[in-house]
């Protein structure tokens, strides 16, 4: 999230032989850390998960409660936005910013479209009287639904962001390197999704 | 400069000694752990000296060659080699991986044998009959109840010598841990589930027993007696509880479960029916009623997932869970 | 209306107890007083620009020293209180429920608030200079760690005067810390100050990662860096891995308490026994994690005053990589007594049995190190040496506490907290003192004075023995920890003994304090930058060292590269070749992270007292100040031109470079 002193690329040249590392190289490198940060937290959310499973309190669980449409459609939203963000990086490799930008509002629409669905499962459950205090059971599906979900939120609001930069300082190696971090944060929160769905999902159903 | 080291040396010599002389004169009393009056505490004292022995085997050498090297390469004495480029051996560096590595397996072996045979689940081998107590941790108290006699207690236990007792334990309080050092290691009594401990008393006496883990206000409050008498004097505790006035009824069980600060010693004539098991499995009732949805069978199921989820992050749970 | 505001103000304030009255007014005269000094002689321009918004990792290092000493204090203050009440305990020096929350705010103030930016102080100042580089990967990043560290810790002190303080243990067991039996504000005090400050190290953890592995000087591969430098890196790497559980822990317990959720309490299905597997998931490795760093701090000390090169540096890098791996398998040593049966038991205690054989060839290796040395014995060095008997007689025990059998008989006993205050004083806290006395005069270019510095060491040292030698043995009669009050005989006089060395320990700070009160005024300024005669790149340049570090970057060849550099010139051969001075691209100050800091504060506040019309706009303004970061961070740096480097160098090294 910008969290390093973005080095501007026009500085590039006046590096001596010493100042050799590379910014943006640099900043990669800590969003993957960053990244694995996230995967033990997600881990942790999911152990949780796995463990109260059990916990149901004699309530019914998802098994009886899931609108697995709804869930599959999120999915495919998700998954294609994904791809669109693939598509996005893809056209700024070729510098067509336009293109570009097309992309990543298509990206952004498609997450919004996941998180209106979840949204709406949420409520659905709520009416059911699946609630965070209804047992411990739903408290870890909230939880870890919900965290991905506040993922994908702020994955939104910071393409938003990042698109209203382009738009004032053009594609350069800064503007890249933000495009480049935010798909692979974009395309984590895909496989975090793919986990979600066959264990909280799929497992239960099945 | 060195005068003024030298007196700080003396100093700290001789404040040592101060301390190491009134830590014997202290000592003199016997230290529960390291007089043990049950065979479970004898074997756990065992194997305390078996790993001080066996660690004391590199410890000892450790600080005597610290002390030394220290002494032998300081800077002012000129007598001593100086080789500042050596920084490696590989002879030296597999000794000392070598050492350890094979003072941990031994220490390693030892430690999973016993870890076996001091499960505290395990029920003592012995030709007299076990003694079964249940333990129930409360705020800030210890209720104990004789299934087979039908009595209770509370922070007082009588046990007949040389008799194995098995305690039951749980708790309708925060999480607390059962301790008679003279006897034996500690286990936790946790709400919602029933744990196993397997002591013995070999000489009669009163040994001191504690709440070990932090419930609270007034935990320090949570210690109780506990008895060990001939089989007769046990008879005539049970006796003597037997004619007391009071009876654990639910109401009054209810009113003891409150938190109080501290709980004189305190017995019960009779308790009732399956008070235990209802305290076990308080919080899956009352929650499985709390909904629509809930009923017998409903009970039923959220009891065994909650044995399941135990077991998740224990594979050996069932082992010391007591079978009700 | 007057009688609303009163009442509100009594839940509000903590009241009726003299000692929170004599506190609180301390704060408010020690508050005014500041901010009088800085109006006084016009500081706060300087506060702000020299500080507050600085990115320098070095000012950022000497804040989080600042920071951790004040805790320490506050720490220490709660040690002596406890044990004077254990001294006497029917003198009700404190009731139970004030002692109750003293020995939780002491765990939680020594481990998070006062070791962890102690060694994140050390970090900050040392990484850099010891790998050649001008400051940390992310500058703007560190300075953010260092105010959420500052956010959480002030949150959490704030709740000795306001709301009440949290009592249920430094690590908070539920079902205890849920709000079945925990419905105050204390335990919510627990949760944000430490989930805003872990966010910070978490922060930290990646930051010197990317720093080790790309912003090395050239030359220095990874098996050449210095051993503090790879000390940092496995605690770096510890970190990443272990925070995240720590985070979601809270974040859990915290849906318990706010939402009503059902993750570990009694009812509902939850498990409070998952909590206790989780939080030492996170908790072991955390004992590594502070411990790690000081273990570096020993291998730099004892190589520079024996005057002879590390021993067996390769089997000291594997050694602390095998301890970090292995930190992740072996919480469940932390409660043998839950029952889990034998062969988990059996499980744990091997894996924790196994840690200690990379431990003991590192104890050798130092050893080894000084063996054929020419030692001398300035202050870092004498906390060096007192280190290796204190932790090998605290790691024997250790070895016995893992024997799960016998743990039994040693879990929750004075017998566990004299192991672990022993490891933790005598490991960590004696390391980074060595590291704060060995890397001072680096950070503020003068030395501590070294005879007041042994006063503090010898009473150190004798009140550590004297203070924790007796809880072995009142462990082993039986006496539970968290106890205020006790009635048998036998234990009096161990804890009085005890107590006597908690107030030498006491002691032994008022010392330092007066050491460094002293040093300030009268000292040995260090010209040279290399007073000790060290080894490695941070005592090639001036001290302080000037804001951009290296004036050019040296290229490395060896591991004692300063060492190997100086002998080079001894000899007479060609010293280093270092290429012209060319401009300094450096990042620029921010106010962001303190303003981002203190919407994280504002957020937490409100959530411990269930304000959302506070905890909201506290958000709002965390992501406001995330927005701006972004917006403005390509703007975020400039250049020092080659005159002004020039200045500096001739001024720093009096022309003598």
């Amino acid at each position: 999230m910008a969290q390093s002193p973005a080095h501007g690329t026009d500085h590039h040249d006046h590096h001596h032989a010493a100042g050799h590392h590379d910014p943006q190289d640099i900043k990669l490198l800590g969003f993957w850390i960053f990244l694995v940060t996230d995967v033990i937290l997600f881990a942790t959310l999911f152990a949780t998960f796995i463990v109260l499973r059990g916990g149901t309190d004699g309530f019914e669980t998802g098994a009886e409660l899931f609108n697995m449409t709804g869930v599959i459609a999120e999915t495919f939203l998700l998954l294609t936005s994904s791809f669109t963000s693939g598509l996005a990086v893809l056209a700024m490799h070729q510098n067509k910013v336009k293109p570009m930008i097309t992309w990543l509002v298509v990206t952004g629409l498609l997450g919004a479209g996941f998180l209106a669905l979840e949204l709406i499962e949420f409520v659905e459950l709520v009416h059911e009287g699946a609630t965070l205090q209804t047992s411990a059971y739903w408290s870890s599906f909230f939880t870890l639904v919900g965290t991905h979900g506040v993922h994908v939120t702020i994955g939104i609001g910071w393409m938003i962001s990042i698109i209203i930069q382009i738009l004032r300082r053009g594609l350069n190696s800064d503007t890249k390197g933000k495009v480049t971090v935010f798909s692979l944060y974009w395309h984590f929160l895909d496989a975090v999704w793919i986990f979600l769905l066959s264990i909280v999902y799929l497992m239960e159903v099945m | 400069m060195s005068k003024k080291r030298r007196s700080l040396v003396r100093a700290a010599f001789s404040a040592v000694t101060l301390v190491l002389t009134m830590l014997l004169l202290s000592g003199c009393g016997n230290y529960m752990v390291l007089d043990p009056k049950g065979p479970i505490a004898e074997k756990q004292l065992d194997l305390i000296i078996i790993t001080t022995l066996l660690c004391s085997v590199i410890i000892v050498p450790v600080l005597i060659i610290t002390f030394v090297i220290v002494w032998r390469y300081r800077a002012s004495n000129k007598k001593a080699d100086y080789k500042p480029e050596w920084a490696h051996n590989n002879l030296l560096e597999t000794i000392w991986w070598g050492i350890p590595i094979v003072i941990i397996i031994a220490l390693a072996i030892v430690t999973v044998r016993y870890t076996h045979e001091l499960e505290p689940s395990k029920a003592l081998a012995s030709d007299k009959d076990e003694v079964v107590i249940q333990a129930v941790s409360l705020n800030w108290k210890w209720l104990f109840l004789y299934p087979e006699e039908g009595i209770a207690t509370v922070n007082t236990i009588t046990i007949p010598e040389g008799h194995p007792v098995r305690f039951e334990l749980t708790a309708d309080s925060p999480m607390n841990s059962f301790w008679i050092p003279e006897l034996g290691g500690q286990i936790y009594a946790m709400s919602g589930m029933s744990m196993a401990l397997h002591l013995q008393a070999d000489e009669p006496g009163t040994y001191f027993g504690t709440g070990a883990n932090f419930t609270g206000e007034h935990f320090a409050n949570m210690t109780f007696d506990v008895n060990a008498t001939s089989e007769e004097e046990y008879e005539n505790f049970i006796a003597e509880a037997k004619s007391s006035p009071e009876t654990l009824t639910a109401e009054s069980y209810e009113e003891l479960s409150k938190p109080t600060e501290k709980e004189e010693p305190k017995l019960y004539a009779s308790f009732p029916n399956g008070i235990y098991e209802s305290i076990v499995t308080k919080y899956m009732h009352e929650g499985a009623e709390l909904h629509e949805h809930g009923s017998a069978s409903a009970g039923e199921t959220n009891g065994a997932a909650t044995a399941d989820a135990n077991n998740a992050d224990s594979e050996d749970h069932s082992s010391s869970h007591s079978g009700h | 209306m007057l009688d609303n505001i009163k009442e509100f103000a009594s839940e509000f304030f903590v009241t009726g107890d003299p000692l929170i009255y004599g506190a609180d007014a301390s704060i408010v005269l020690a508050t005014l007083g500041i901010v009088f000094v800085l109006t006084y002689f016009k500081k706060w321009g300087w506060l702000w620009r020299n500080w507050i918004t600085t990115v320098d990792h070095k000012k950022i290092g000497i804040m989080y020293i600042l920071a951790a000493i004040l805790m320490l204090f506050r720490g220490g203050v709660d040690a002596v209180m406890m044990r004077t009440q254990l001294a006497f305990p029917d003198l009700n020096f404190l009731e139970p429920e004030h002692y109750n929350q003293i020995f939780t705010t002491h765990g939680v103030v020594m481990i998070f608030f006062m070791a962890m930016p102690l060694m994140f102080g050390l970090f900050n100042i040392v990484v850099p200079l010891q790998i050649g580089a001008r400051d940390v990967a992310f500058p703007y990043l560190n300075s953010l760690s260092f105010w959420l560290f500052f956010a959480g810790a002030m949150l959490f002190n704030l709740s000795f005067v306001i709301g009440g303080s949290p009592d249920a243990g430094w690590l908070a067991y539920p079902p205890l810390s849920g709000s079945q039996f925990n419905p105050g504000v204390g335990m919510n005090f627990y949760i944000w100050g430490i989930q805003i400050s872990g966010i910070g190290s978490l922060a930290s953890g990646i930051n010197f990662i990317v720093t080790i592995l790309k912003m090395r000087a050239p030359g220095m591969t990874m098996m050449k860096m210095p051993m503090f430098t790879w000390s940092v890196f496995a605690a770096s790497t510890t970190i990443i891995f272990a925070f995240p559980i720590l985070t979601i822990t809270l974040l859990l317990l915290f849906m318990d308490r706010f939402f009503g959720a059902h993750f570990f309490t009694l009812d509902g299905g939850g498990n409070p026994m998952m909590y206790i597997n989780l939080i030492w998931m996170w908790g072991h490795p955390e004992v590594y994690i502070v411990v790690l760093p000081a273990f570096g701090v020993f291998s730099e000390t004892v190589a520079t005053f024996a005057r002879k090169r590390l021993f067996g540096y390769a089997s000291m890098v594997f050694a602390m990589v095998i301890i970090s791996i292995i930190s992740f398998f072996t919480w469940a040593h932390h409660f043998f007594t839950m029952g889990s049966g034998a062969n988990v038991n059996a499980f744990f205690a091997v894996t924790t049995m196994i840690i200690a054989i990379p431990t003991g060839v590192k104890i050798f290796n130092w050893l080894f190190t000084m063996y054929k040395g020419r030692i001398t014995f300035p202050t870092p060095m004498m906390w060096t040496i007192a280190f290796i008997p204190a932790f090998v007689v605290g790691g024997m025990t250790g070895v016995m506490l893992s024997v799960a059998p016998a743990d039994f008989q040693f879990h929750n006993s004075y017998f566990l907290i004299a192991h672990f205050h022993q490891v933790l004083i005598g490991g960590v806290v004696f390391g980074y003192f060595a590291g704060l006395y060995y890397w001072w005069p680096k950070m503020f270019g003068f030395k501590l004075n070294e005879y007041l510095g042994k006063w503090a060491f010898w009473f150190w040292n004798i009140g550590f023995y004297v203070c924790f030698m007796p809880q072995y043995l009142v462990g082993l009669d039986g006496m539970t920890r968290r106890i205020s009050v006790f009635s048998d005989p036998n234990w009096t006089g161990l804890n009085v003994v005890s107590t006597i060395g908690a107030y030498l320990m006491g002691i032994a700070f008022l010392f330092q304090v007066a050491q460094i009160g002293y040093s300030i005024f009268r000292h040995e300024k260090d010209t040279t930058g290399d007073i000790w005669d060290a080894r490695t790149l941070e005592f090639s340049i001036p001290s302080p060292a000037p804001e951009y570090n290296f004036a050019v970057i040296p290229q490395v060849h060896s591991r004692d590269e300063w060492w190997e550099e100086k002998e080079r010139r001894r000899r007479g051969e060609k010293p280093w070749q270092l290429g012209p001075i060319e401009p300094i691209h450096m990042p620029k100050n921010s106010a962001i992270p303190a303003i981002m800091a203190a919407c994280w504060f504002v957020l937490g506040f409100g959530l411990v007292f269930h304000w959302l019309w506070m905890a909201i706009p506290g958000l709002i303004g965390v992501f406001i100040c995330l927005y701006a970061r972004s917006f403005s961070a390509h703007k975020a740096e400039y250049y020092i031109p080659v005159e002004e480097i020039e200045r500096t160098e001739a001024t720093l090294r009096g022309g003598a470079v």
